[in-house]
């Protein structure tokens, strides 16, 4: 079987409000979509390389809520949650996300699958209710952990004050 | 002597959506001052002003051509946002690589659970 390389994610601001995620990966949608939306699976892969996933609560019903809590390396807690508003098996899901370093932040996200030829195309739509929400939604991607991006935080920090 | 371009102050200078109008005007490429006054519907002098204020971060070059002073996009000034997203872009990458692995294992369970059958 071949070893799965399919390439980096894309992101993209299509408007101040979006961000959007694009990545194929070399599978079908049901299983992506059962990796998305299995707890034991998304503490698999959730984190990244930035620590441990120590919550995963997915409430897979309309009205029904996730929570996502992970520790990275020197203790520092990183948790998001939100709620399930429309769900579509393997297709489509679209939920809010709070991060809980800024809860009046919320966002919208969609996530929808498609398939072609065995292999899926996900696409993330985040849309927030600011540009100031979305770019501090972008630099909690930072604070997860990387601390070469800290220096350039700080920087749009300075600039956004 | 005009200050060095910071990187705070390419996203000052992008966190206006006029400015950013005006960058997107000229990602189509060069453009003189009195086509970006007409495309932006502003006044001459606030497009001026927003044009200093890019000029000033390096975000744009001019050049003089006859009676015409004309723009040009230069995007290495906007490196720091691009860098900026890049980073936000890494963490989804790690987090789908890993993801990559997770569904080579369900895809081999379910090739494993097919063969059963």
């Amino acid at each position: 079987m071949a070893v799965t390389s399919s390439g980096t994610a894309t992101v993209t601001l299509p408007t101040d409000e979006q961000i959007l995620i694009t990545r194929e990966f070399d599978a079908p949608k049901h299983l992506v979509y059962k990796a998305w939306t299995t707890p034991e699976l998304v503490r698999r892969w959730w984190s990244a390389n930035r620590g441990d996933v120590t919550i995963a609560e997915i409430d897979l019903r309309v009205g029904g809520d996730w929570r996502y809590v992970m520790v990275a390396e020197g203790g520092f807690e990183v948790g998001f949650h939100g709620e399930y508003r429309e769900i579509v098996a393997n297709e489509r899901i679209v939920s809010t996300e709070v991060y809980e370093g800024m809860p009046e932040g919320e966002a919208l996200n969609t996530l929808t699958l498609t398939e072609a030829d065995g292999r899926t195309t996900l696409t993330i739509l985040v849309q927030h209710t600011s540009k100031e929400h979305r770019d501090a939604h972008i630099n909690s991607g930072m604070e997860a952990g990387m601390q070469e991006a800290m220096d350039l935080l700080e920087q749009v920090a300075v600039s956004l004050r | 002597m005009a200050r060095a371009a910071t990187t705070a102050d390419a996203f000052n200078a992008v966190a206006e959506p006029r400015r950013r109008q005006i960058l997107d005007a000229l990602a189509g490429g060069e453009r003189p001052v009195n086509d970006l006054v007409r495309l932006l519907e502003l006044a001459q002098p606030q497009v001026s002003k927003h044009l200093r204020v890019l000029r000033e971060v390096g975000a744009v070059d001019v050049r003089d051509a006859g009676r015409q002073r004309l723009y040009r996009l230069n995007g290495h000034a906007l490196k720091p946002i691009h860098d900026w997203v890049k980073n936000y872009e890494r963490s989804w990458s790690e987090r789908f690589d890993r993801l990559d692995v997770v569904l080579e294992d369900l895809k081999q369970k379910e090739e494993g659970d097919g063969s059963d059958e």
